[in-house]
């Protein structure tokens, strides 16, 4: 999404514009790249010695636990950028990937816990990478439930952007602590990703990885077209829009 | 390759098919829930215009 | 807002930063005084919540002793969750805050100022009570210093961390609860490696490691807590 002309395309009714004609590529592409990884990953990638089957859940619950978490850091970004350089569009944007985000994060936890259950016996385990995505979870949340409880939309974005900007100087103290307990606890756990994986796998993790993140990139844009919408209904441009629509 | 083998992944079918069901779930609501709001301001802004057509 | 805190305010403009500095925290105390109400519910609802445990767990001692350390830190930090709405919401409805913004000293400084304030009357406490509530827990004596030590080195960041979500969520509606999910995982470092401590003692590890981690976490929200949550005023009041 790096536009040629950075201010140009900051003015909402450009973006809003340019973001619809980018839409249905994104959208197409991602569909076209998961087809691709499912069948990467469930026809061409063998089966795993120890878990013969279940280990497949890792072609989805790998590429959205790395995004739930690059989610998070670009939000904070756009909402930096929002903060220091006052541009409406970009805190627009950090709204419009917080649910993508928030969304996310859930999935990572849902799939974690399917795949713990055969490999560890238990739905959840307290292990640190699933603990620390459960604080992620909690920390769209809060910033969702502050931006929904302040009803001046500046003010909300300024508020909400500061929340994003103390949260991602966190996460990685947050990591690094829940790591120390766990290991405090429990011992290390098995880590995955160390066995030589096979080369289809590493395909299939790749193009899955790539379908998701244009995946949230669609969603983004959709939600941020709305979002334009609502803030500048009472702009001129907005009205000649829909009046091209019957 | 019948099916049946396929959808049963050697017993971990529940697992394997509830992550990506989740996952097939959870995009065809968001992708519902953005059309939605997007139907909504549009019909909010339709409604706007009507009622005050910008002379 | 009586007359003598606020003249006291108009003459911040003579002050230099220390005076300013104590200034508000004398003004704090003394405001928190008079309400002596609002000292003790956050002690008894510290006191009622660590009671709960054992009723709800069973009078065991080994569980409750192992348990003791998460107990007593997770009742700290909801204790202290409790009395942040009011650490800028008396000044906000009745307008000193603004004042107070408009001091030519750096609004940090005076920030900081109520954090301390806000810390004596709620944190304090929490340090001071909690060796008497590990009695129930039947807690070693070097585990109740440990508890005490770490309770000093953590109840300041709760504090700190905590004004930010305040200033953040300044004269919303349901404020409260919001703050609460704002800070709470914030403060999750501090849990684990207060918490951390006191157990290491107790299993005879060598609990230096968490303290010095405590303890930077301490420096860290020293230095960068007054004046973001001085922004986020700032955002909250424009």
């Amino acid at each position: 999404m790096l536009a040629i002309n950075w201010f140009k395309y900051s003015a909402p009714s450009t973006f809003y514009g340019a973001a619809g004609k980018m839409i249905p590529w994104f959208a197409a592409s991602s569909v076209l790249l998961f087809i691709l990884g499912l069948y990467l990953g469930f026809f061409v990638a063998p089966s795993d010695v120890q878990q013969s089957e279940a280990y497949r859940i890792m072609f989805i619950h790998v590429p959205v636990s790395i995004l739930s978490m690059f989610i998070y850091l670009i939000m904070a970004g756009y909402a930096a950028l929002g903060l220091i350089f006052n541009t409406r569009l970009s805190a627009m944007m950090a709204n419009a990937l917080a649910p993508t985000g928030a969304l996310f994060a859930f999935l990572s936890l849902w799939t974690g816990a399917l795949w713990g259950k055969p490999m560890w016996g238990a739905w959840w385990v307290w292990d640190a990478r699933l603990t620390s995505e459960l604080i992620l979870l909690f920390l769209y949340l809060g910033f969702i439930a502050l931006h929904a409880s302040i009803d001046d939309p500046r003010r909300a974005d300024r508020a909400s952007a500061l929340l994003a900007i103390i949260g991602s100087v966190n996460v990685p103290i947050i990591y690094f602590s829940v790591q120390w307990w766990n290991t405090l606890h429990q011992g290390a756990t098995i880590k995955l990703t160390g066995t030589t994986m096979h080369v289809a796998m590493q395909q299939s993790l790749l193009v899955m990885f790539l379908a998701c993140w244009l995946y949230v990139i669609t969603m983004a844009l959709l939600r941020v077209r709305s979002i334009i919408l609502e803030r500048e209904r009472n702009n001129q441009w907005v009205m000649e829009l829909t009046e091209m629509k019957p | 390759m019948n099916w049946s083998e396929f959808f049963s992944m050697k017993g971990y079918g529940l697992y394997v098919w509830g992550s990506y069901g989740m996952v097939m779930l959870v995009f065809i609501i968001e992708i519902a829930m953005v059309r939605h709001r997007r139907t909504l301001i549009v019909r909010r802004l339709r409604q706007m215009r009507d009622a005050a057509p910008n002379v | 807002m009586n007359q003598k805190a606020v003249t006291g305010l108009s003459l911040a403009g003579g002050l230099s930063l220390t005076g300013l500095f104590v200034l508000i925290i004398r003004r704090d105390l003394v405001l928190a005084i008079r309400r002596r109400a609002d000292v003790l519910t956050t002690l008894i609802f510290f006191i009622i919540v660590v009671t709960l445990f054992p009723l709800g767990v069973g009078p065991e001692l080994n569980m409750l002793r192992t348990m003791a350390p998460g107990t007593l830190w997770v009742a700290a930090l909801l204790a202290s969750m409790l009395s942040l709405g009011r650490l800028f919401s008396a000044d906000y409805l009745d307008g000193t805050l603004e004042q107070m913004m408009l001091v030519p000293q750096s609004l940090s400084a005076l920030v900081l100022g109520k954090m301390v304030a806000h810390w004596m009357v709620s944190g304090l406490p929490l340090v001071l009570i909690a060796p008497v509530l590990g009695l129930q827990f039947d807690m070693p004596a070097q585990a109740l210093w440990m508890l005490i030590l770490t309770l000093l080195l953590g109840t300041p960041i709760l504090s700190m961390i905590g004004a930010i979500g305040a200033a953040l969520t300044l004269g919303l509606r349901g404020g409260g609860v919001l703050v609460s999910l704002l800070v709470l995982p914030l403060c999750i470092p501090v849990l684990v490696f207060g918490a951390g401590a006191v157990e290491a003692v107790t299993s005879g590890i060598n609990p230096a490691a968490h303290l010095s981690l405590l303890g930077a976490l301490l420096l860290l929200a020293l230095v960068f807590t007054p004046w973001v949550t001085a922004m986020a005023l700032r955002i909250s009041m424009e």
